[in-house]
């Protein structure tokens, strides 16, 4: 690939008519300038030293409560104090070394990156003598030897980061199953399908997350909730009957053009709560995957590939709303094995 | 109020809201203005007046007895207000969403049409027809007592169920197709609880039976509250996030620091001679 | 005045004989003398212009980020053990949160200049990523990149990487919902990894999201791991600034082997340790009226809360831009699954970027075949093809910014999100070859105008009349400087078609290699105009002069013409 470089020698239209000749500041020939650009930058450095001194008064002054613009009034002076000192002694030293110091541009001469040949004999032979003497590339088996212990250090720096976490364990059933009362979110109250109105939307979740075992500490709390919650979340929303066009196997799901489904989007996992009323779509503020309630959750714009999961419902002996099942399809993001999961889910059922 | 949106891209939908605009200014305000003013409570009266005012400005839509007006194709023109009651009207018309100025995939707020006399008559009128969510009173709106743990759930109950459009200081946020959540700022009490309890447009019905009235009144406590608050960091760029803080990063931060860049390599003032 | 008669010699001060003790101390054992001379480090040239700042604005919003990190360590708990927040900030009081939010929320109200720091903070995190951008574009088009300089491109590119996720790991670190929303969309993208992709995402959050562990992981990335490789990266970075001297524009007396500026001790020394002062005041100022990451606004993180508008940090609206206009592929090989969906747009598109950043000087070295070193920069108008390439990367990547702001727009501008959506969707792939190919008959047109300077002169502005009547304006020759500063790039090289057989007429090996490599570097070419020969310049000579044979002449107030040809005036 040496080949193609030949270009045409002395064939540089225009000499180099080398550099040219210094041209003065005002500030190298005037006094008066001079002295005004000293005066200038001295103020700068005097003005920073003040707003220095302002910004230790603030900061015992100033009240945390107080504002000022609607803005807090201490995160303001702190900020423009030392903000302003900050710039103004930038600006000095930028405009001293730009007016006063030296100006004359000086010449460096490069050389190739790259060392001269002598320096890489020379190297070479150093190199040389080191592996010799080391018996490197004449005892073969310690040579090995070394390699396979370096290559088996790999292991153990591996295998100690294998309790970083579990192994990953597929879809677990969520905190849904037979009989348990979909309850609002926040208050936790139990719902009937009369306290919902067409057009209505509850974000809800399963009544065991607002239940307290016998000593009154929650059943569920912490990090198990938080990790329950992004599964278990779901959406109520009621529709006209005669809107809704369940799938085969789904006409029983709801209650009276009560439905509900997982709140957690099949993209990446949002809680989508953005319902349209009158379309019946449902989307996610993260990428708008847009999915169709009154279409068993069908995706209808958006990155999402897997219909949002519907949850069958039903009504308890109270008149409450209960879940009939755990979700019959994995709830949330995709996963490698989630083809298999999803086997075994319609297996079960 | 289901369908309106659908009714709202008809092709003369324009035309006939620019009609029913001039009637409402030319003709009626003065005709129905002079009437005598009657109590709080809605009067037969009231109801009167409500459906004359209907008759002109709403019927063309809405259909001569409010019952809506279906399409050819079998959609709605403008939805039967049958039923949704008098909030759902003072919502609408005290927002001055309704009536719709233009064609338009939603009903954007604007100055309201018509005075608040006549607001309430129109309501009066539309509740007598059929028994709906009645404009909320004090134990919806009323936010002057509110105790601290209560903001905080009214914020609990904000974030879950309103946070997702609206935002979460209620700028407001996108919804398909050009339809969108409106911002919640200078929006007031009473709009906010009507709108929870009717569900005008696309957005959903929170009744009291799951979002009881306190509750629904703590969460206005908490949005007038973070409505409130100082901007504490300074300007906010609109509670739009880090869109915003990228434009900023962008066009005042590696704007002013390019300019400082460009001063310091300047060459600065010459003279000819020493 | 700075006159040579007035200086006097450090030594000979009070401060340098009371320090000629210990200075002399610390030589005995460093030899710092000798190495300073060796390497001419005191007075080390580097050339002034103004894109030569670009990357400083990076190196110092670094320090920044360093100093107001470590404050912020103080009172910061990286701990998602929950706890009941009772501080300043009355909406949120009572609410149970994780330590980790509580604490940046005690910063933000509680600790005095806690809320500036944190701002300052963030905001020169968001500089450092956007100031390395600049930095780089400067030297790709440029070319300042090309041999000696491929390997520092390579370590630029490192910290590039770093960056993203170094400020990825402290957008997460609060814990406020915001933040929360952004590690769900990591672990739906660890998920979409194929085949090892659970384990990734059970080995990095401890299990099943959110777990408890991920928020004290970052924080040790953040704040350990990732600075001390971005130190050790910078710091070699520097060093090899310095070894291979800093590019410079091409002018008289400005060569390939010399570099001409202000040495290091003083001037530069100042301009940068002033722009120091400047990155750092001005991150201050913004801090102190621009308020970012109001995380009091958004609440703590909960799985089943969201906010419109959730977006992450600048730098990666490009990926989130390229997952949200991804039509929904998924499918399923192998009992597995595969989610393309998010795959393809958060791993693979961030990584064919990479790779092309990566590839870049080497492609560009195996299209020109040029091996020599360079030093002199080059104008983008006199490589078109590579300035047209950055800007149709520049494209994609703009594209895929409206895609990640697509709700913002939408609701700004009264746009339809799906129509928005359906935008990027097509301009991706369709508007980089349009500003491609606009750029490219851009910088020919200027290669063309520079050519058309040289050999007719630039326009005096002067009118003249000839005889019969006819109107011309008077063409001058550019000063030889300005001349000299416009030819002094390579000539195009001879295009010729690899030869199809060997000298024996043995079909040439790599044969196919080579047809490919003919086809690319005549695109490269393609169109370029070459900059005027010898006998055209010296036809332009005489052209220029006046009818009687004498150089134009244009009286002693003319002060010549800058280097683009436009004429000064005092």
């Amino acid at each position: 690939m040496s080949d193609e470089l030949d270009r045409v020698p002395d064939t540089e239209p225009v000499r180099d008519p080398g550099l040219p000749e210094h041209q003065y500041r005002p500030t190298d020939v005037d006094a008066a300038q001079d002295k005004r650009a000293e005066r200038q930058i001295s103020g700068m450095f005097a003005v920073a030293a003040l707003l220095l001194v302002g910004f230790c008064v603030g900061y015992i002054m100033i009240d945390k409560d107080q504002t000022f613009l609607g803005w807090s009034a201490m995160n303001f002076t702190l900020g423009a104090t030392l903000g302003g000192a900050l710039l103004l002694m930038g600006v000095g030293i930028i405009q001293w070394a730009k007016k006063l110091m030296g100006d004359h541009e000086m010449v460096e001469l490069r050389h190739p990156a790259g060392s001269t040949a002598e320096d890489r004999a020379d190297t070479l032979k150093d190199l040389n003598d080191g592996i010799n003497e080391s018996g490197f590339g004449r005892r073969p088996m310690i040579r090995r030897t070394l390699f396979l212990s370096m290559g088996a250090l790999a292991l153990p720096s591996v295998i100690l980061l294998r309790d970083m976490g579990p192994l990953p364990y597929g879809h677990k059933n969520t905190l849904w199953k037979k009989g348990m009362r979909v309850v609002n979110d926040v208050a936790g109250t139990p719902i009937k399908p009369s306290d919902l109105q067409v057009g209505q939307l509850v974000n809800a979740e399963p009544a065991i997350m607002y239940e307290k075992d016998k000593d009154g500490h929650p059943v569920i709390e912490g990090t198990e909730l938080l990790q329950e919650k992004s599964k278990a979340a779901v959406i109520v929303v009621r529709m006209r009957p005669e809107d809704i066009t369940p799938d085969k196997g789904r006409e029983n799901w709801g209650v009276d053009g009560i439905l509900c489904y997982s709140k957690i989007c099949t993209h990446v996992g949002c809680p989508i709560s953005l319902w349209e009323q009158q379309t019946h779509h449902l989307l996610c503020p993260c990428h708008q995957s847009t999915f169709d309630l009154a279409d068993n959750g069908k995706v209808v714009f958006g990155p999402a590939h897997r219909p949002l999961p519907q949850l069958p419902l039903a009504v308890d002996a109270d008149g409450y709303l209960i879940a009939v099942s755990d979700f019959t399809e994995v709830v949330g993001p995709s996963y490698p094995e989630l083809a298999r999961d999803q086997k075994r889910l319609d297996d079960k059922s | 109020m289901r369908k309106l949106s659908t009714r709202r891209r008809h092709p003369l939908a324009g035309i006939v809201v620019l009609l029913l605009a001039l009637g409402v200014v030319g003709g009626v305000y003065s005709a129905v203005r002079f009437q005598p003013a009657s109590a709080e409570t809605a009067s037969a009266n009231d109801v009167k007046a409500g459906r004359n005012l209907f008759l002109v400005g709403c019927a063309s839509c809405h259909g001569k007895n409010a019952s809506g007006i279906e399409t050819k194709r079998g959609g709605n023109y403008g939805p039967s207000l049958i039923g949704v009651g008098a909030a759902a009207v003072d919502f609408q018309v005290g927002t001055g969403r309704m009536p719709m100025a233009q064609s338009a995939p939603q009903a954007p707020a604007k100055d309201p049409e018509y005075t608040a006399e006549e607001t309430r008559q129109l309501a009066a009128y539309i509740a007598s027809l059929a028994p709906g969510p009645a404009i909320p009173d004090d134990e919806y709106t009323d936010i002057s007592g509110k105790t601290v743990e209560q903001i905080r759930e009214g914020g609990e109950f904000f974030r879950t169920n309103c946070t997702a459009c609206h935002n979460s200081v209620g700028a407001g946020g996108a919804l398909p197709g050009g339809k969108y959540a409106p911002k919640l700022d200078g929006v007031s009490a009473k709009h906010i609880a009507e709108a929870m309890i009717t569900g005008p447009q696309q957005m959903p019905v929170f009744s009291d039976d799951v979002i009881t009235p306190e509750d629904k009144s703590n969460i206005i406590a908490y949005i007038k509250q973070v409505q409130d608050q100082p901007n504490y960091g300074g300007m906010a760029g609109g509670g739009l996030g880090p869109v915003v803080d990228g434009l900023f990063t962008w066009i005042i931060g590696i704007g002013g620091l390019v300019i400082a860049a460009v001063w310091i390599g300047a060459h600065g003032a010459r003279v000819k001679k020493k | 005045m700075s006159t040579i008669d007035e200086s006097t010699n450090i030594e000979d001060t009070a401060f340098g004989k009371k320090a000629a003790g210990p200075v002399e101390w610390l030589d005995d054992r460093l030899g710092l003398a000798g190495a300073s001379k060796r390497s001419h480090l005191l007075r080390k040239v580097f050339p002034e212009h103004w894109s030569f700042m670009l990357g400083e604005i990076a190196l110092w919003s670094f320090v920044v980020l360093l100093l107001t990190g470590t404050f912020l360590t103080f009172w910061y708990q990286p701990s998602m053990a929950e706890t009941t927040y009772n501080g300043s900030y009355t909406p949120l009081n009572g609410l149970e949160m994780s330590h980790a939010y509580a604490s940046t929320l005690d910063i933000s109200f509680d600790v005095r200049g806690g809320l500036l720091i944190r701002q300052i903070h963030h905001w020169a995190a968001a500089l450092f990523v956007a100031a390395m951008i600049v930095h780089m574009l400067r030297v790709m088009f440029t070319g300042a990149y090309r041999k000696p300089r491929e390997i520092n491109w390579l370590i630029g590119i490192g910290l590039m990487v770093l960056g993203l996720v170094e400020g990825f790991a402290g957008y997460s670190l609060p814990d406020d919902l915001l933040s929360g929303t952004g590690l769900r969309f990591v672990d739906g993208l660890l998920r979409s990894i194929p085949i090892v992709g659970s384990y990734l995402e059970f080995f990095l959050f401890g299990g099943e999201f959110p777990g408890d562990v991920i928020i004290p992981r970052l924080y040790m990335a953040h704040i350990l791991l990732i600075p001390a490789l971005l130190l050790g990266l910078i710091g070699a970075h520097m060093l090899l600034l310095v070894y291979h001297k800093h590019t410079q524009w091409g002018g008289p007396g400005r060569t390939e082997k010399n570099v001409v500026g202000y040495p290091m001790l003083p001037v530069y020394a100042a301009k940068a340790g002033g722009f120091f002062f400047v990155v750092f005041g001005f991150t201050a100022i913004m801090g102190a009226v621009l308020q970012i990451n109001p995380i009091w606004a958004y609440g703590p993180y909960n799985p089943s809360e969201v906010t419109a508008g959730s977006q992450p940090d600048w730098y990666m609206g490009f990926v989130e831009g390229a997952v949200r206009i991804m039509p929904n592929f998924e499918s399923t090989f192998f009992n597995y699954t595969w989610s393309w969906n998010v795959f393809l747009p958060a791993a693979i598109l961030p990584g064919l970027f990479l790779g092309v950043g990566v590839m870049w000087p080497f492609l560009e070295q195996w299209i020109t075949g040029d091996k020599r070193e360079h030093h002199l920069l080059e104008r983008p108008r006199n490589a078109p093809f590579r300035t047209a390439f950055i800007v149709a990367a520049m494209t994609a990547y703009g594209v895929l910014w409206i895609g990640g702001g697509n709700d913002i727009i939408a609701t700004k501008f009264h746009l339809s999100l799906n129509a928005i959506t359906w935008f990027c969707r097509i301009g991706l792939f369709v508007l980089p070859v349009i500003t491609f190919m606009i750029t490219k008959r851009i910088c020919i047109g200027l290669q063309r105008a520079d050519a058309n300077r040289i050999l007719h002169g630039y326009e005096t502005g002067v009118i003249e009349r000839s005889p019969d009547g006819g109107f011309a304006e008077r063409h001058a020759p550019l000063p030889v400087g300005s001349q000299f500063t416009l030819t002094n790039h390579d000539r195009l090289p001879a295009l010729e078609a690899p030869p199809e057989t060997d000298a024996n007429g043995v079909a040439a090996p790599h044969g196919r290699k080579a047809k490919l490599r003919a086809k690319v570097r005549a695109f490269y070419y393609d169109g370029m105009i070459d900059k005027p020969t010898v006998e055209d310049v010296h036809h332009a000579d005489e052209h220029l002069r006046d009818h009687d044979g004498h150089p134009v002449e244009l009286g002693d107030e003319f002060q010549g013409v800058s280097e683009t040809g436009v004429p000064r005036v005092h």
